[in-house]
């Protein structure tokens, strides 16, 4: 876990952790997944979604039971503020999840803290509070599926969602 | 706890005139001391119900199957029988079922009477004392003859082991369905058995958390159908919904009071944490109960009112804690290994039920509302979420066996013993028990 928190600074990086780790579980098809839109793909037009999510990161990672803003994560989010503030036009939902090892009513609290804490994060560096709305998921909205560590690393995170931008 | 229902089923105690041994009996009369650590369950030959028609035979089926899976019973092989009831007026031949050691035997009638509705009647009988212990009769609407069957053997079971029965009831719960990335969470309502399955939301927004109102045909649940995650409350029988309360943020983990009266549940903080607030469902007052920086969830009253149990992680895990019901007094009172949610408190008052996460396993567990005397049900890879019979005596929760795709659900007694699947047509979770229906 440890080294996968180090791995996630280069966002490049990201998409290969998963798609690495999601090899072993089943898949989520979403556009939403960095891993399937591919690493050669480029990274979108300025100011698209898909720059949004690949180039930039729509999403950071927890330890476990844990809201804090991890170093890795802060990097991400910094370069998320950047981007908010040069493309105004969007609004976003910050959606906290957490993974399944714990149960339905306290995840659905510690996804409403992690996303919490995110747009807090956000906000310090320039975002309008006025543009971010939050949701909790709790466990209730897995992207990996498998029974071990690999996935819940992977779903004890907080996804940047661009509001109107088909994610 | 209010009768409703009583439309439906009319139950008459009648000591259906039969001479039974006047004597008094020469041994104790038959019963089973559920207290007693390991149970042996009590060989019991129920026979079909005289009838011109299959539901004779229907309604014994579901009298045996619900005794069966109490684990107090024995219900004997048909084959097994010497005698073959054919007048359920009379007596039976008392040796007959001795010899094949059914210590107690029900026998029954069943037909319709001229305004249609369905006419049962049954006697329970110490085939030892030679003696018959209960003599009802019920009229019904046709539709339920599982209903009658299940307050006949609601009867059996308290006549035989001195508490309540259980099996009239209903469950309402999360039915799962799709893949589990993608899973639709659909409310849905069962008997305890799991028949008679009905459907309340139609899966479109994710539903939780389902709990029945002590005193009406209702329900409490979250749903996300607003966009945002919301406390509902539900008319089962009409369908009407209402939101509860006007909050900016997210409202869950909602619970009755005993007196069906307000709706306890969490409110989430814009700073990200979460309290506990109290909503009074005439007069539509909030009144907020804790106030920490912290998660407070899973709120849960004691059968009188007077005292809340909960989930905090204020200490830095999740842990449960009791207040008195206006908030004063807040105390933790678990202390063992691990993290501790989803307290529940007892019918009978004495006990709070948990889940406990320990050493990478999810466990379902009982203590004493102090925290003392914590034992530990059931132990598994994933499981969660207990509700309690409304005896006391039972417990359901879901499990998510390791390697397996969902959730199913799963009934235990109090003991730790007799551990039994709920079937399900799709995967299930967020089981919550009803009162007994009456």
């Amino acid at each position: 876990m440890r080294r996968i928190a180090a791995m996630t600074r280069n966002p490049a990086m990201i998409a290969l952790v998963a798609a690495l780790a999601i090899t072993g579980c089943a898949s989520k098809k979403t556009p939403n997944n960095p891993a399937d839109l591919g690493l050669g793909g480029g990274a979108g037009a300025p100011g698209s979604a898909q720059e949004f999510t690949v180039a930039v990161g729509d999403r950071i990672f927890f330890d476990v039971d844990s809201s804090v803003i991890r170093a890795d994560a802060q990097a991400t989010l910094s370069k998320q503020a950047q981007w908010l503030n040069k493309y105004g036009q969007y609004s976003i939902t910050v959606e906290g999840h957490a993974d399944e090892r714990g149960t339905r009513e306290y995840n659905l609290a510690l996804g409403a803290r992690r996303a919490a804490a995110t747009r807090d994060f956000l906000v310090s560096r320039g975002v309008g509070s006025n543009r971010i709305r939050t949701i909790s998921y709790g466990k209730e909205r897995p992207v990996a599926v498998c029974d071990d560590i690999s996935c819940w690393t992977q779903n004890r995170r907080a996804v940047t969602v661009l509001n109107g931008a088909g994610s | 706890m209010k009768r409703f229902w009583h439309s439906i089923v009319v139950a008459a105690s009648v000591a259906v005139g039969v001479s039974a041994a006047a004597t008094l009996p020469a041994r104790a009369l038959v019963e089973i001391d559920i207290n007693q650590g390991n149970v042996e369950p009590l060989p019991i030959a129920i026979t079909d119900f005289v009838s011109t028609d299959a539901i004779g035979a229907e309604i014994s089926k579901i009298v045996i199957a619900d005794l069966k899976r109490s684990g107090l019973f024995a219900p004997i092989d048909k084959g097994a029988f010497i005698e073959k009831i054919s007048n359920p007026d009379q007596a039976p031949r008392f040796d007959d079922w001795k010899v094949i050691n059914a210590q107690a035997l029900v026998t029954g009638r069943v037909g319709q009477e001229p305004d249609g509705r369905l006419r049962a009647e049954f006697r329970l009988w110490d085939t030892f004392a030679g003696q018959q212990l209960v003599g009802e009769q019920f009229f019904a609407n046709k539709a339920n003859v599982r209903r009658v069957a299940h307050i006949i053997a609601d009867s059996i079971y308290e006549r035989l082991t001195g508490e309540k029965g259980y099996f009239d009831t209903r469950v309402v719960f999360i039915d799962e369905s799709g893949p589990k990335d993608a899973r639709q969470k659909r409310l849905a309502i069962m008997d305890q058995d799991g028949a008679n399955l009905r459907y309340l939301s139609d899966g479109r927004a994710i539903a939780l958390t389902p709990r029945f109102s002590p005193t009406r045909q209702e329900i409490t649940y979250m749903s996300y159908e607003s966009g945002q995650p919301q406390v509902y409350l539900l008319q089962i029988e009409t369908g009407q919904r209402e939101l509860v309360g006007n909050f900016p943020g997210m409202t869950f983990a909602p619970r009755f009071s005993p007196d069906g009266l307000k709706v306890i549940m969490s409110l989430l903080r814009d700073d990200g944490n979460s309290n506990i607030f109290v909503m009074d469902l005439r007069s539509r007052t909030t009144t907020r109960l804790t106030n920490s920086a912290s998660i407070d969830t899973s709120p849960s009253y004691s059968p009188d009112g007077s005292q809340v149990v909960f989930t905090s992680d204020r200490g830095g895990r999740a842990q449960i804690y009791v207040m008195n019901a206006d908030g004063s007094g807040q105390r933790r009172i678990s202390f063992g290994d691990g993290t501790y949610s989803t307290p529940v408190w007892s019918p009978r008052g004495d006990l709070i039920a948990f889940t406990k996460q320990s050493s990478g396993e999810f466990q379902i567990g009982v203590m004493r509302t102090d925290g003392s005397g914590e034992r530990i049900l059931s132990s598994s890879f994933q499981q969660e979420g207990p509700t309690w019979a409304p005896n006391g005596r039972v417990i359901m929760f879901f499990r998510q066996a390791a390697g397996t795709a969902g959730p199913k659900l799963y009934s235990i007694d109090l003991t730790g013993r007799n551990e039994q699947s709920i079937p399900t047509a799709n995967f299930g979770s967020d089981p919550a028990w009803s009162p007994l229906l009456e």
